[in-house]
């Protein structure tokens, strides 16, 4: 194998990695709190009540530094895939281009000219005007999410295109394919969700944070309400999308599935781990005990991956090793190949490009059919050409264990949260006791852990994979100077340190301040 | 009023009464002329449109890329 710069491809990813979960600070808030904003304006507008006109532009104040700070922080890995990743740029072709320029275009005519209405409009537009601006800037930011998470479920599980070798590019023969693949239903349907969850926990702790002080006791105790009935909903729903989130990574990942489960083992009936400690340097072929402890549920993980109690569940192992039945992509039975099958499928994959290349060139039309004939009949594992051992398959199995059961436990433990407060905040007297209060307030940093170790899962879960089987991080990344890489890294983590630092310092004071004309 | 002119009206009343807003339209056009002055042009190149100049180039240079990574 050519020599590959592993420092090069760690950093490229460590430096996406870092944009990323800062990008994604920003904007679980602002995907959540618009509807909540938007529910408040509502109240107003049927009730005509002016408090509720405060409570809602109090949660929009702080929607507004959320939003100013967050804003155009995605437009940097936009920068990155031109620079570091320009081959997966050009490879992804208009798969990536059509969405994008689709969310381009919401974002920038409705978010940016209803977000205007809805800021500056009070008693300039009618307050049917105002309402309608403020629920279309709600619509407007979540299906500008729609877009993004649609290309990146289509990296989870290529659809709706093919691969053009004259041109090196996977054009998109679909767009439907795009857009309704189950993937990208379930990402989109998940990760907007996980965002409600955050949101109502944000409007949830700061509401607390008042009644503690003694202050704003009418627009707290309003606003837990609206919070906790949001969360309450939208945090049962995410155990839903969850779960078709999981299903599909069964069927499509299930790579990524083993390591979320800490499965090297497959079996029938595999039973779903609760909790667990993962048993340190565990190699995926040698014959210790993966767990150091677990606790675990019966059957239930081929029920979820597989709707079946009795469906094998392939491990790490057999994943490697292949030889178990699955069931493909047109519905048959059918033996998995061995990772070594693969990389030589995608080895041949990859020769039948250049010589297809070559033949092109030499304007043999007989040997480009030929060539081509055996590109197609092979790409679907050409991204195993670049692989070159059994390790290089797996991701990180611990990351990703641990991520996945922190995200799962927090967000059972917010469906809870939500009951509780609900509870006693519909009873005859509001009264929530001071601990539950204090409790609220260390919710915030809980929820933003498990939304970020959501995205964890999803994408250290799929490495080596940039594009599904198709392209891994190593074929993916540009070749440039690794040290370039290294102090853009650490620009962006002064960078966007700064940004949060400034977010969190006006966010602090504009929450101190509390909301404007009076409030009781 | 001129539609246009009631627009621009809109906006620049808007600007003019904020308050928090000011500080955050500050940070907002600080970030944007960090990323596209300074992060964009000296250190985020679009590789392959700054070393090619059409996309026959380009995709022949991807397909060398893929093809010679596996060797």
């Amino acid at each position: 194998m050519e020599h590959f710069d592993l420092s090069l491809v760690n950093w490229s990813r460590a430096q996406f990695a870092l944009t990323a979960m800062y990008h994604w600070v920003f904007v679980p808030l602002t995907l959540g709190l618009a509807f909540i904003i938007a529910f408040m304006e509502t109240l107003y507008y049927k009730t005509k009540n002016e408090e509720w006109k405060r409570i809602t532009k109090f949660w929009m104040t702080l929607f507004g530094v959320n939003f100013a700070i967050g804003v155009a922080t995605g437009i940097i890995l936009e920068f990155e895939f031109g620079t570091n990743w320009s081959n997966y740029s050009w490879f992804v072709g208009d798969i990536f281009g059509a969405p994008l320029a689709i969310e381009g275009i919401m974002a920038f005519f409705m978010e940016s000219t209803f977000i205007a209405v809805m800021f500056f409009g009070w008693n300039k537009v009618s307050k049917k005007f105002h309402l309608i601006s403020t629920w279309l800037v709600a619509i407007g930011a979540n299906l500008s999410a729609l877009w993004i998470l649609v290309a990146n479920a289509w990296m989870q599980h290529p659809a709706g295109m093919y691969f053009n070798p004259e041109t090196a590019r996977n054009e998109m023969n679909n767009f439907w394919d795009v857009l309704f693949s189950p993937v990208a239903i379930n990402k989109f349907l998940h990760t907007v969700s996980s965002g409600y969850v955050l949101s109502a926990i944000f409007v949830i702790g700061v509401s607390a944070w008042f009644i503690l002080k003694g202050r704003h006791l009418l627009l707290a105790k309003r606003s837990i309400i609206i919070a906790s009935v949001f969360g309450l909903v939208t945090s049962l729903f995410l155990v839903l999308t969850g779960d078709g989130s999981a299903y599909q990574v069964a069927q499509k990942q299930p790579m990524k599935l083993a390591a979320m489960e800490g499965l090297y083992e497959g079996s029938e009936g595999a039973p779903l781990v609760v909790v667990g400690a993962l048993t340190p340097g565990k190699e995926y072929n040698d014959s210790r005990n993966p767990f150091v402890f677990r606790v675990q549920i019966p059957r239930l993980l081929s029920f979820l991956g597989y709707r079946s109690g009795e469906a094998f569940v392939p491990g790490v192992k057999n994943l490697v090793e292949g030889g178990y039945i699955y069931t493909n992509k047109e519905g048959k039975e059918q033996l998995a190949l061995s990772l070594e099958q693969k990389m030589e499928r995608g080895k041949i994959a990859i020769q039948a490009l250049a010589d297809y290349k070559a033949a092109s060139d030499a304007k043999d039309t007989t040997a480009m059919a030929y060539h081509k004939n055996l590109l197609d009949s092979n790409f679907e594992y050409f991204g195993y050409g670049y692989l070159n051992n059994p390790k290089s398959i797996i991701p990180n199995i611990p990351l990703t264990f641990y991520s996945f059961h922190i995200m799962v436990g927090l967000g059972f433990l917010f469906i809870l949260f939500f009951a509780v407060l609900l509870y006693l905040a519909l009873r005859k007297e509001f009264k929530i006791k001071k601990w539950l209060l204090r409790i609220s307030i260390l919710m915030i940093p809980l929820a933003y852990i498990a939304s970020q170790a959501g995205w964890i899962v999803a994408e250290v879960g799929r490495q080596p994979w940039v594009i599904q089987d198709i392209l891994p991080s190593v074929a993916a990344v540009s070749r440039i100077d690794s040290g370039a890489v290294q102090v853009t890294f650490f620009l962006f983590l002064i960078i966007f340190t700064t940004l949060l630092i400034a977010e969190l310092k006006i966010m602090f004071k504009q929450i101190k301040l509390g909301p404007k004309e009076g409030g009781k | 009023m001129n539609p246009l002119k009631k627009v621009f009206l809109f906006y620049y009343e808007g600007f003019k009464s904020m308050t928090v807003g000011k500080s955050l339209w500050l940070i907002i056009l600080i970030k944007l002329f960090i990323m596209f002055a300074i992060l964009k042009i000296f250190f985020f190149p679009n590789l392959l449109k700054r070393n090619f100049d059409s996309d026959s180039d380009r995709s022949n240079y991807v397909i060398e890329q893929l093809t010679t990574k596996s060797k």
